[in-house]
């Protein structure tokens, strides 16, 4: 089993440990605002945990994806809303 | 207490909330009282649907008198109403449906509302969501959608900032002969005591022909490109007829927000406000059978909400036929939204014992006699 | 739509879930835990199946792989169709679980109050930021700044450190005079103060201390801190800043569990007060790793009806009972974090209220109503806390589904009976 996982960040490829999420590999590309609020502030993780819903991105053209929960994979295409 | 009002309003719903500006608005002095919360009831669980209806001219009428309302007053609401002009399309799944679309595209025709019939591809190209296959349907214009509970706020600042009293919290025990005595043991008196209480109104006034229907709602995430108009199926007037079966039809709403709000069940006879999840499922399969994409959609809540029903689908406006002060503003069903700013000018106008600006027979609570019964 | 059986479901499977899988497991009985994370360990053993950063990780790693039990991770409860029968959702399924006994083990999230500046990129709760980097976020020369309250702070601040962060300091609200009394009663935890003590040596610890606002343009740039009259600011990367625990309850409230005012209430074999449904860890109130372990163990040794062995372990829970209130006692939010808000700050993020609109409201309801706070997918999660806090709103029932679900998931139920 490989050791890294290549992935696309808004069309940037990142590699990452196995295992790691798609929130690790987000801010690794030097992204910290991960989409916007309601009234259009940047908003990135908060809770780490699946439950405060700011890291949310879309994957693989699905929306409102919580990239803390996500583990990345091979192939997979990140895009923030930053 | 010793101050007596010229109306006592009882519940701050929308119906209750429009009722009571305009009568502040009319010089009334006037005190509204509320068990819970402003726009808590149906109010709170309903879609804030401006929209003209054509089940009977009856009907037509006061929708149509109630949006031009609602028109007027739009750019006085505050941001948190989320007025926003979308319009509504009536979708038609069959020929059948289609004939219902025209001839309701001729009768909004017929009385001045703007309408548009679109063929099955001038309706893809309206909302590219929907599936193929479907007939076409009516574009009405002219009707818009809000959040009602910030509009039932606003109405109760409107009344306050002209004097009104506001008591919330404030349970009604019964109607007396000259005003209401609360829960806590006062009472306070009135000219006028209007029960605007909605589902709530047969318990403040025994043998009233008010019954409760349960409906269900969905809200999904924000999807803002998913929906530009309500969407209603055709098939929603066979379900909103019904008196006695349950029944799904399909109502989606596109909040200024880009959240979805999909409806729409209605049960008679369920006093329970938990969650049915055999019509919910129901409800969204409806759903999804215009708008397979919905399937895919994040859905952040469901709830339930009851509806103030009468048997002839019309509101109960005007005095009560026994009660020498007491005035009904209730009964609305699915259009309380709507027609609350024209039962609010209704209402009014007979307080003042002054011509009202359309018909009022239809909805005086005298046309509901001791021999209709619900089926 | 899958359809799973078992006698017993765990839902979690941080130390408390699979304590109670373990024993349940190991006594015959058919056992299948959900958790929402790709593997076991929770918060506190995050990833750490393959590389267990503690004694009590590894031995309870080595125990779960010696019984036999299914794990399906990814996975999120969010509904009860019927009695015995719970449904969850997955990235791209939904499947449904019979059982006969429920063991809840949500565990815990933590606390956030509203600050100025509380919501730029890279101010995140200080489990928050520990998970990031678990699960692949570079810290290694960064600086971080840990605030808040509770033990989770020092946990995450050695950690960081470990990793490679430049830990600037570590602010606890909680004043000196109840730490040290905190402190001083720690017994049999004293070699893991100790430890903490030395991997922390050189970072600054204070008490009574906590961060004012935090500054920056499109991310954190800096935090203003506060302690004893004093204000200064600290330039940082991050800012991990958590207000200690709360209990994840909404399953537990939806399947009609009653509340006490710390977490599900539950009896001394650990049974809810619904018949059949179990509950262990922070879930029945925050207590700690020990008292989630010792907690799940009762639950599955009772599930499994091994009441006397069950019994054994009684006077072990006592003991971290008293730690737990102790813990609690300590890390109570002092009166001045009430005013940490200005009247601009938002205080629910999902749909941007701020403080100055909630306040004009008397009730939660009428809040949520007007201003939408607390509807939004987070479901009052984040904001609840806080409001309860800062206006002692309490959040109201719950309905289902628990958390956003897709509307296919909503729809998936099988009615066929």
């Amino acid at each position: 089993m490989s050791e890294t996982v290549t992935l696309l960040v808004n069309g940037v490829s990142v590699t990452m440990p196995a295992g790691s999420m798609v929130s690790a590999a987000i801010l690794k590309t030097g992204i910290h605002g991960f989409r916007r609020s309601v009234t259009g502030e940047p908003r990135g993780p908060l809770c780490g945990m699946g439950i405060c819903f700011e890291c949310r991105v879309t994957i693989d053209d699905d929306q409102h994806c919580r990239s803390c929960q996500t583990v990345c994979r091979n192939g997979m295409d990140v895009r923030t809303d930053g | 207490m010793a101050k007596t009002y010229d109306v006592i309003v009882i519940g701050a719903g929308i119906v209750g909330s429009a009722c009571a500006a305009e009568c502040a608005r009319e010089g009334l002095s006037v005190a509204i009282i509320e068990a819970g919360i402003i726009g808590g009831g149906a109010t709170a669980a309903g879609m804030g649907h401006l929209v003209v209806m054509d089940d009977s001219e009856a009907q037509f009428a006061l929708t149509r008198y109630s949006q031009k309302l609602w028109d007027a007053v739009s750019d006085e609401l505050p941001r948190e109403v989320e007025h926003d002009a979308c319009g509504t399309i009536w979708i038609a799944a069959d020929d059948e449906e289609m004939a219902e679309a025209k001839r309701k595209a001729a009768f909004y025709s017929e009385r001045g509302v703007p309408v548009e019939m679109l063929d099955a591809q001038s309706l893809a190209e309206a909302e590219p969501n929907l599936r193929p296959g479907l007939v076409g349907g009516l574009r009405v214009s002219g009707d818009s959608v809000i959040y009602p509970p910030c509009a039932a706020q606003f109405f109760v600042d409107q009344a306050t900032a002209r004097g009104a009293d506001l008591f919330l919290g404030a349970s009604v025990e019964t109607i007396t002969a000259d005003g209401i005595r609360l829960r806590n043991g006062s009472s306070i008196s009135a000219g006028v005591i209007v029960n605007s209480a909605g589902s709530w109104s047969p318990a403040l006034t025994p043998g009233l022909p008010v019954k409760k229907r349960k409906g269900h709602l969905v809200i999904t995430d924000r999807y803002p490109q998913f929906l530009r108009h309500q969407l209603v199926e055709l098939g929603y007037l066979k379900s909103a007829h019904s008196l006695t079966a349950e029944s799904v039809a399909f109502n989606i709403q596109p909040r200024k927000t880009g959240q979805l709000l999909i409806g729409s069940s209605r049960q008679f006879d369920v006093d329970d406000a938990r969650i049915d999840t055999s019509i919910l499922t129901r409800m969204l399969d409806r759903a999804m059978e215009f708008l397979p994409d919905l399937r895919k959609l994040s859905s952040l809540r469901a709830w339930t909400g009851f509806r103030a029903a009468t048997p002839d689908k019309l509101p109960l406006i005007g005095p009560h036929i026994e009660h020498k002060r007491l005035y009904l503003a209730t009964g609305h069903e699915g259009l309380g939204i709507t027609t609350s700013v024209g039962t609010a000018k209704l209402l009014a106008a007979q307080i003042m014992n002054r011509e009202t600006e359309i018909p009022v027979a239809p909805y005086l609570p005298a046309r509901v006699t001791q021999e209709t019964v619900h089926v | 739509m899958a359809n799973h059986a078992c006698d017993v479901l765990v839902v979690g499977a941080g130390p408390a879930g699979m304590a109670a899988a373990y024993r349940a497991a190991q006594n015959g009985l058919r056992v299948i835990v959900v958790d929402d994370n790709p593997a076991a360990g929770g918060q506190i053993w995050r990833g750490e199946q393959a590389h267990p950063s503690s004694q009590a990780a590894q031995v309870w790693f080595e125990k779960i792989r010696s019984v036999d039990f299914q794990l399906i991770n990814g996975a999120r409860v969010f509904d009860q169709p019927r009695a015995g029968t719970l449904l969850a959702e997955t990235s791209n399924d939904v499947f449904e679980v019979n059982y006969t006994t429920l063991i809840l083990a949500t565990g815990a999230r933590e606390r956030f109050l509203p600050f100025p500046g509380w919501t730029l990129p890279n101010v995140m709760g200080a489990g928050g930021l520990q998970a990031l980097v678990k699960t692949g976020l570079p810290i290694d020369g960064k600086r971080v700044v840990v605030a808040g309250s509770g033990p989770l702070l020092l946990a995450v601040a050695a950690y960081l450190r470990q990793r490679g962060a430049e830990v600037l300091l570590i602010a606890e609200q909680a004043s000196s005079v109840q730490l040290v009394k905190f402190v001083v009663g720690l017994v049999g935890k004293r070699s893991q103060a100790f430890e903490l003590k030395k991997q922390l040596s050189g970072v600054p610890y204070r008490s009574g201390c906590w961060v004012l606002a935090a500054h920056g343009t499109d991310r954190l740039e800096s935090v203003t801190l506060f302690r004893g009259g004093k204000r200064w600011t600290v330039e940082c990367d991050y800012l991990a800043c958590g207000f200690h625990l709360v209990p994840n309850l909404e399953l537990a409230e939806l399947l009609g569990c009653a509340i006490d005012g710390d977490g599900v209430r539950v009896d001394e074999f650990q049974q809810t007060t619904v018949s059949q449904i179990y509950s262990a860890g922070e879930t029945t109130g925050i207590g700690g790793l020990e008292l989630s372990l010792v907690e799940g163990e009762i639950a599955g040794l009772a599930a499994a009806g091994k009441h006397d062995e069950a019994r054994k372990l009684f006077a072990e829970r006592e003991k971290q009972r008293k730690f737990a209130e102790r813990l609690n006692r300590t890390f109570a939010l002092r009166e001045e974090l009430r005013q940490l808000p200005a009247p601009d700050t938002i205080v629910c993020r999902c749909e941007d209220v701020t403080f100055e609109r909630l306040r004009a409201h008397s009730s939660w309801r009428a809040a949520k109503l007007q201003t939408r706070c607390g509807m939004g997918p987070c479901q009052g999660r984040i904001c609840g806390s806080a409001v309860e806090f800062l206006f002692g709103w309490r959040a109201e029932s719950v309905r289902p589904p628990v958390l956003p679900v897709r509307i296919g998931s909503l729809v998936a139920t099988d009615f066929s009976d």
